[in-house]
């Protein structure tokens, strides 16, 4: 995790250096944050997918299918943006749930499945309005696209800065009482303190940022985007799906040794249907996010994501052979790809030169992250 | 006299018309320690699966303490007492000592989340019964030794009270001073009142703890007699040639 954060602050720094301090702006880290989301989103669940030693190739399809449904429902149907995007989660979470079946009650392999399904969902998003854009959406829909009106402001975001610290205070005391009571030496305070120092700053940071971008010609402070909220919120919740439920025990325990988790009675296929299910559902999420944000559906949107999604998972130290996965790490790898594309379009690099850097970024980012691990740890 | 604790009567395994195992009769009483013998191939695996879940019997019957069981599936197996210990498939590598002694069982909190601090603290106690030295908690098991992972998954036999332990190579990876060490644990959870099956290909670990030796070849049960009243010889004929040396009696009476 430190590595991550080492890789992203020298990342920062040397685009901000190459971009004469362009990169580091308020309004550059605000539009980061909003880009980083969509990709964020999808990481999480991704997570969960590949730490069960499965993988799903379809969430940039599946999230272009589920944004044409969500931008349909309201442009062409009179759906309201709530309703719409109800039912865009639903379908998420049911294309999941099919892909799943297949994988686990038919024995189809997962690459195989989704290799499927990502044609399969961009077809179905180009047959919507055969290959149209859908407008207009419904009003008050942009908002969860974090553009003008699409943010809290200046007092949600401080407050919600104080909570944050509070909390993160909170857990470290509970993490060494806990410690403490099961015979565990806690680490010693001070580390503990640097962790939480270095956590709340970055809170304040963040939120310090976001509230120095303001509305346009205007003085009042933005605040942090809702899409990222949106992040925050789902990351949360997968996290403490994957750290402390049963269904996230057994994802862990599946991907570290399938026959040992069969024997224990667990019921392998049902664990596999359910991580498909969580990243169609955060596919759908981020299909809501993108939608908003683009104002329209298009049938392109979410093309090529997978590979930035299932990047975001692998950079952030989540093993491609299963078993072991970070859906804080897969957050940072999400704003590290994010920051790569973000700031070579600020330099100006075309299209084809930024998939060339980036695809070399992720080959480069896995060997360096497998060849710490094989350096320190023998396992 | 009481009833067995399993029985097996007269099972039969096919995979695609080979008959993994065929007519088998096994009985096992409490307190009973059955060294299971034979060839790579010969059926103890099999046999073992049909009793442990992992496999379905397509014919046959199998009876726990007197009451014929349906033995379906691995989570069925465990209901009725009956744990077994793979060498390799037993644990979680990716996991540290407490996730994997409750895996799938874990315990849960008033809003369903997992109650580590409870699986923790019991993981400990009982661990540490069946292996005083045992002290990491905290890393995967996959960094643990071999007769650590083996107090792991005896401690997971032993906290759900098992009444029969299937032992499949138990020694098969350990050092000599840890194949000491769960040879004593097998005998003292023996002593505790659980029978056990161990399956093994090493004598050595037969004759030191077994009170019977069941010996199989080619999918049928052929002999099964006292440990005491049989010798090395005798053993390795009957497992190299099948020499029907011992008439196959089961006893009736426990130990």
């Amino acid at each position: 995790m430190l590595g991550m954060i080492l890789a992203v602050a020298a990342v920062w720094l040397g685009l901000d250096l190459a971009s004469n301090g362009l990169f580091l702006s308020p309004r550059n880290l605000y539009n980061l944050a909003v880009q980083s989301s969509v990709v964020g989103v999808m990481a999480s669940g991704m997570v969960l997918v590949i730490t069960a030693r499965q993988i799903d190739l379809s969430v940039g399809s599946l999230l272009g299918f589920v944004g044409m449904c969500v931008a349909f429902l309201q442009a062409e149907s009179g759906w309201s943006w709530p309703l719409a995007s109800a039912a865009g989660i639903a379908v998420g979470a049911l294309a999941g749930g099919l892909q799943g079946w297949w994988v686990a009650y038919r024995g189809v392999p997962a690459f195989v499945v989704t290799l499927g399904g990502l044609l399969i969902f961009r077809g179905a998003a180009y047959q919507i309005a055969d290959g149209r854009t859908v407008t207009p959406l419904a009003p008050g829909f942009g908002v969860l696209g974090g553009g003008i009106e699409g943010s809290i402001g200046s007092l949600a975001s401080w407050l919600l800065a104080a909570v944050a610290v509070v909390s993160v205070v909170g857990l470290a005391l509970h993490g060494r009482r806990n410690q403490t009571r099961h015979g565990f030496s806690p680490r010693p305070a001070w580390a503990d303190g640097l962790r939480v120092a270095a956590a709340s700053g970055a809170i304040v940071a963040f939120v310090a940022v976001m509230n120095a971008h303001t509305q346009p010609r205007s003085p009042v402070a933005r605040g942090i985007p809702i899409p990222v909220l949106i992040w925050i919120g789902s990351g949360l919740a997968t996290a403490l799906v994957f750290r402390s439920t049963r269904f996230g025990r057994y994802v862990a325990a599946i991907g570290g040794n399938p026959q040992a988790a069969a024997r224990a009675g667990i019921d392998v296929r049902r664990v596999y249907v359910g991580v498909f299910v969580t990243l169609g559902v955060l596919a759908a999420v981020a299909a809501v996010i993108t939608t908003a944000r683009l104002g329209a559906g298009a049938s392109s949107m979410g093309s090529l994501a997978e590979l930035s999604v299932i990047a975001a998972a692998v950079i952030g130290g989540t093993s491609l052979a299963g078993g072991r996965g970070s859906i804080g790490g897969a957050a940072l790898g999400a704003v590290l790809m994010q920051s790569l594309e973000n700031g070579m379009v600020l330099l100006g690099v075309s299209s084809a030169a930024r998939q060339i850097a980036i695809g070399s970024a992720l080959i480069l980012a896995v060997w360096l992250d497998g060849a710490a691990r094989r350096g320190g740890d023998s396992t | 006299m009481s009833a067995p604790l399993v029985e097996m009567r007269r099972v039969s395994k096919a995979f695609g018309g080979v008959h993994a195992v065929e007519r088998a009769d096994l009985c096992l009483q409490a307190g009973e320690i059955v060294g299971l013998l034979g060839h790579n191939g010969a059926g103890k695996s099999t046999l073992m699966a049909l009793l442990s879940g992992a496999l379905r019997l397509d014919e046959g019957e199998i009876l726990v303490e007197g009451a014929s069981a349906r033995i379906g599936s691995p989570r069925d197996a465990r209901a009725l007492g009956i744990e077994a210990l793979y060498q390799d498939l037993a644990l979680a590598d990716n996991l540290p000592a407490a996730a994997n002694l409750f895996l799938g069982r874990e315990l849960r909190g008033p809003l369903g989340l997992l109650d580590e601090a409870a699986m923790q603290r019991i993981a400990r106690g009982v661990i540490q019964q069946v292996n005083p030295h045992f002290g990491d908690f905290r890393s995967p098991v996959s960094r643990l030794s071999g007769g650590e992972r083996q107090s792991v998954a005896m401690g997971r036999a032993l906290h759900f009270q098992a009444k029969l332990l299937i032992l499949d190579e138990p020694t098969a990876a350990l050092g000599p001073a840890e194949t000491r060490q769960v040879r004593d644990l097998v005998k003292r959870l023996r002593d505790s009142g659980l029978g056990i099956v161990l399956v093994s290909h090493d004598l050595h670990d037969v004759f030191a703890v077994s009170d019977r030796v069941v010996v199989m070849q080619s999918g049928r049960v052929i002999a099964s007699q006292s440990t005491r009243e049989t010798s090395r010889e005798a053993l390795l004929q009957l497992i190299i040639g099948g020499a029907a040396l011992g008439r196959k009696d089961e006893p009736t009476s426990g130990s």
